[in-house]
C-alpha cells in the first residue's frame, strides 16, 4: 500500500491536516485527482485528517458524488427531475441503456463511459436534459441523445 | 480595485465610474450565458458577436456583455439590444454577421429570429412588449440580464452595496430585524418561516460566535431559481448575507451550493473575492466595528442537505443527517453556535427591503404573503422559464398569460407545485391565489417554487410514484417512519400501476401517509407523503381506474396499456410518430394521411402518444 497520495494531491490537501471539517472537500480532491475513492484513500484520508476511517466510509458512501470504483473516461449525466421525467426522461434511458449494454451507476467493461442518472440539473426548462463531460445537452429525443454520446466518443477518438 | 472603500462617498465614486464604463458605449449586446443558454451555445454566440464586432471596428461603440440568466431558458440563446431593447431568440453563432451588419449599424430587424406571438403569430421585435416578461413583476430578479454577473463594477452601478453600507453606516441591528420584519418577508426555501423574527433568535441567542448560512442546496426536481440568482446576480445574495450577519452579530458565513451547478459556484466564488477587494469582506467594513469573513461550502449530493440541520452536519464534514429540533439552529446551529440560515431567494429580497424600505416592499403581494415569488415554470406549458410575479397571483395568471397557455393540442390537468414535498392542484383551483395560506389549505405547498405542468398524457398515480421513488432513494435512513414507511408507500404504489392494486390500499396509504407526516424526524420525511395524499384528494379516480378496471386513463402505465392505433381522421401526417418511434413501428409518407402503427412491432412506450401535436394517436384499454 502507497503511505502517502501523489505529490501534486498531497500538496493540494496539505493545509487540511488534523481538520475533520475538511473532510468532504479533501474528498473532492482525491477524486478529482484519482478518479474514484479507494480503501487506500480512505486510509490516507483519516491519517491525514485525524478521523476514524469507519467516518470517511460513512460519508463517501452517503453522497451521491463519492464513487467507490473507477468510472468511465465520458461520464454521461441523465436528469430524471420532475420536468424531465414529465418530458418522458425514461424513454432516453432505455435508449442509451440499449446502446451502452450498461445501467445507471455502471461503467461500460472498457471504462469509456460511465452512465448515471441525477435528479436534477436545474436546466428544466430545456427538458429533457442530459451532461455529457461536464457539458449541458437540451430538448433531447432517444435518438439525439445516443447521437451525442457517440459522438462524444468518437471525438474523443 | 484594490483598495478598500471606506465610506459611503468613495462608494458612490465607484457607482459613478461603474455607470460612466456602461455608458461608454453606444449600443449593447447582451448574451444570455446562464446554464440554460450555455447548453443551447451562448457561449459561442457571444464569441461570434465579439470577433464580427472587432472585424467591422465597432468594438469601441458595441459592447458585448455576457449575462446571466434572464429566465426564458427555453427559447435560448437570447440576445438583447440595448438601448433599442430588440430582442433574438434562439440565436446561433452564424446570425452575428447579420445582427451586427442589420441590427447594429442599420437599426433593421432580422426578422426569423424575432419571437413570434404563440396565440397570433405575429413578430415581437421588444423584449418590452414581451408576454411572458410583461406578465412578470420583477424585484429580486430585476438585474438578470442587465449586468454581466462577474463584474463587480455592473453591479454596484445600478445601487448594488448601497443597501450594506446604509445597514452599516445609518442602522443598527435592532433597526435591520424591524424593517425586514416589517417588511413581512418569509422564508422562500419552502416552510415561510418570518425571517425577520428568524433574525431576532439568533440575534437574542446567547454566544460570542455566531454565523450565517446561506442554503444554496436546491435539490428539489424542478426548481432552478436559485441556480439562476447565484449565475446572475450573485453580489445580491452576498449583499443579502452581509447584511443578515451585520444585523445577528455573525463574523463568519457559509454558502453551501449544490456541486450540479458548476456556474453557479464560479461565479458565487469571484463575487467573493471581489467584494473582498474592495473590503466589503474582511475587518472593519467601511470603518465601522463589523468585520466578517465568507466561505463557499460545495455540496456532494444529497437532496436531505437541503434540510437545514443536515446541512449544517454536511458543512462540519459529516454525513447529512437531521437532528430533532428544538434546539434550533438559531440557538445551537454550526458548531453548536447560533446560526441563522436562509435560502438563496430570501437573502436576495434583502438589500431592495433595506434600500427601499418595508413600507414599500410590504405593498407588493398579499395580507399574509409580502413581496414576490419566483416560480420555475416547465412541463407542457409553451413558455417554459423562471418567473417571478407577486404574491397572491393565480395559477391561471402564471400558466396561461405568462406562461402562454398550454402546447398545441393540450389540455391542461394539473400543476404540481412544491415538488416532493409538495401537491397537485386541479384545474378548478386554477384561480386560486398562490401564497403560502391558500396552498396549503388545497394540499399543496409553495416549496421552493417550482411548477410543474401537467397535461391529459401525464397519469398522477405515476407522478406520485416518481416522487416516492425520488424520496424512498434520497430518505437517510436515520428514523424508522421515513426508511420503512415511504418505500412501503412506494411499493403499494408500484402495485397499483402494474395492475395488482386493491381497493384497500388507498385506506393503508391514507394511514401510512399520515403516521410518516406526524412522526418523521425532518422536513423530508414529514412532507414525502404530500404528492399522494393530494393525489388522492384531488384524481381518487384516476386511482379507482387503475384497481378497478385495470386501466390508466392516460395511457402511462405500460401494464395497463393496450394496442395504440392512429385516427386517420385526425392525422396530418407531420411524420413526427414516425420519426420518435423506437421500432418503426409507426409508418407513413410525409403529407399523405394517415399513417399506421404496426401492432406486431409496436413496444407500447407511448412515444408517438406524447409526439403527436394533433391528439390523433389513441391506445385501447387493455383487454
Amino acid at each position: 500500500m502507497q503511505d502517502q497520495f501523489p505529490s501534486e494531491l498531497q500538496n493540494k490537501i496539505e493545509r487540511h491536516a488534523e481538520r475533520p471539517e475538511s473532510l468532504i472537500h479533501v474528498l473532492r480532491c482525491v477524486q478529482d485527482a484519482l478518479g474514484f475513492i479507494s480503501p487506500e484513500s480512505e486510509a490516507l484520508v483519516a491519517n491525514h485528517l485525524g478521523v476514524p476511517i469507519s467516518r470517511i466510509h460513512g460519508v463517501v458512501t452517503f453522497y451521491h458524488l463519492f464513487h467507490t470504483s473507477p468510472r468511465g473516461e465520458h461520464i454521461v449525466r441523465l436528469c430524471t427531475g420532475t420536468a424531465c421525467h414529465v418530458g418522458s426522461a425514461d424513454r432516453i434511458l432505455k435508449a442509451l441503456q440499449l446502446h451502452l449494454g450498461i445501467t445507471p451507476g455502471e461503467t461500460t467493461e472498457d471504462l469509456a463511459v460511465t452512465l448515471e442518472t441525477v435528479a436534477c440539473l436545474g436546466a428544466c426548462a430545456l427538458s429533457p436534459v442530459m451532461v455529457v463531460d461536464n457539458i449541458y445537452h437540451g430538448l433531447l429525443t432517444p435518438d439525439t441523445a445516443v447521437a451525442i454520446v457517440d459522438r462524444a466518443l468518437e471525438e474523443a477518438g | 480595485m484594490s483598495r478598500p472603500v471606506v465610506s459611503r462617498a468613495e462608494l458612490d465614486e465607484l457607482k459613478q465610474q461603474g455607470l460612466a464604463r456602461l455608458a461608454a458605449f453606444e449600443q449593447r449586446i447582451t448574451v444570455c450565458n446562464g446554464t440554460g443558454c450555455r447548453a443551447c451555445g451562448g457561449v459561442e454566440v457571444k464569441d461570434a458577436l465579439i470577433e464580427e464586432l472587432s472585424q467591422r471596428g465597432l468594438s469601441d461603440r458595441v459592447d458585448v456583455m455576457p449575462t446571466g440568466c434572464q429566465g426564458y431558458c427555453q427559447r435560448g440563446p437570447l440576445v438583447v439590444i440595448e438601448p433599442a431593447g430588440i430582442f433574438y431568440h434562439g440565436v446561433a453563432p452564424e446570425d452575428a454577421s447579420r445582427i451586427v451588419s442589420e441590427t447594429i449599424e442599420n437599426g433593421e430587424l432580422v426578422e426569423d429570429i424575432l419571437l413570434e406571438d404563440p396565440v397570433t403569430g405575429e413578430r415581437i421585435p421588444n423584449r418590452d412588449d414581451i408576454r411572458f416578461y410583461t406578465g412578470q413583476q420583477r424585484i429580486v430578479f430585476d438585474l438578470n440580464g442587465r449586468i454581466d454577473p462577474t463584474s463587480i463594477s455592473d453591479y454596484i452601478a445600478h445601487n448594488g452595496y448601497q443597501a450594506f453600507a446604509k445597514a452599516i453606516l445609518d442602522m443598527d441591528a435592532d433597526g435591520i430585524v424591524d424593517e425586514v420584519l416589517r417588511s413581512g418577508l418569509r422564508g422562500r426555501g419552502g416552510a415561510g418561516f418570518p425571517t425577520g423574527r428568524k433574525w431576532q433568535f439568533t440575534r437574542d441567542a446567547l454566544g460570542e460566535i455566531k454565523y450565517v448560512v446561506c442554503n444554496a442546496d436546491e435539490g428539489d426536481p424542478g426548481a432552478f431559481m436559485d441556480r439562476s440568482l447565484i449565475e446572475a446576480t450573485p453580489h445580491a445574495v452576498l449583499e443579502g448575507m452581509l447584511i443578515a450577519a451585520r444585523a445577528i452579530g455573525a463574523c463568519e458565513a457559509y454558502i453551501y451550493v449544490r456541486a450540479e451547478y458548476p456556474l453557479a459556484v464560479e461565479h458565487i466564488h469571484k463575487a467573493i473575492n471581489d467584494a473582498r477587494d474592495i473590503g466589503f469582506i474582511g475587518e472593519h467594513i467601511l470603518e465601522s466595528d463589523f468585520s466578517i469573513d465568507v466561505h463557499v461550502m460545495e455540496g456532494a449530493g444529497a437532496f436531505v442537505c437541503g434540510e437545514e440541520t443536515a446541512l449544517l452536519q454536511s458543512i462540519e464534514g459529516k454525513r447529512g443527517m437531521p437532528r430533532p429540533r428544538p434546539p434550533f439552529p438559531a440557538q445551537s446551529g454550526l458548531w453548536g453556535r447560533p446560526t441563522n440560515i436562509n435560502n438563496v431567494e430570501t437573502y436576495a429580497n434583502v438589500p431592495p427591503i433595506i434600500l427601499r424600505g418595508a413600507d414599500w416592499y410590504a405593498k407588493n403581494g398579499t395580507e399574509t404573503s409580502k413581496g414576490t415569488k419566483i416560480f420555475s415554470l416547465t412541463g407542457k406549458v409553451a413558455n417554459n422559464g423562471l418567473v417571478e410575479v407577486p404574491m397572491g397571483t393565480t395559477l391561471r395568471h402564471i400558466v396561461f398569460d405568462i406562461g402562454g397557455g398550454m402546447l398545441s393540442g393540450r389540455e391542461f390537468k394539473a400543476a404540481q407545485l412544491g415538488g416532493p414535498s409538495g401537491g397537485c392542484l386541479p384545474e378548478e383551483l386554477l384561480d386560486v391565489p398562490i401564497d403560502y395560506e391558500s396552498l396549503g389549505e388545497h394540499g399543496a405547498i409553495m416549496g421552493s417554487g417550482g411548477v410543474i405542468v401537467l397535461d391529459n398524457t401525464a397519469c398522477m398515480v405515476s407522478v406520485a410514484r416518481y416522487f416516492l421513488d425520488f424520496t424512498a432513494s434520497e430518505s437517510c435512513g436515520k428514523c424508522l417512519p421515513c426508511r420503512v414507511g415511504i418505500p412501503t408507500m412506494r411499493d403499494i404504489m408500484a402495485r397499483i400501476t402494474e395492475g395488482e392494486g386493491e381497493l384497500e390500499d388507498l385506506d393503508r396509504l391514507r394511514k401510512l401517509a399520515e403516521m410518516i407526516k406526524s412522526t418523521s424526524l425532518c422536513g423530508l420525511g414529514q412532507t414525502a407523503p404530500n404528492p399522494v395524499l393530494s393525489t388522492l384528494l384531488h384524481f381518487e379516480d384516476e386511482y379507482r381506474a387503475h384497481i378497478e378496471d385495470g386501466i390508466c386513463p392516460a395511457g402511462v402505465c405500460e401494464a395497463l396499456t393496450g394496442a395504440y392505433s392512429i385516427d386517420p381522421e385526425t392525422c396530418k401526417a407531420c411524420d413526427k410518430c414516425a420519426k420518435t418511434c423506437p421500432t418503426d413501428a409507426a409508418t407513413g409518407t410525409p403529407g399523405t394521411p394517415p399513417y399506421t402503427i404496426d401492432e406486431a412491432l409496436c413496444i407500447r412506450c407511448g412515444a408517438c402518444f406524447t409526439a403527436c401535436p394533433f391528439g390523433a394517436v389513441t391506445r385501447a384499454v387493455r383487454s
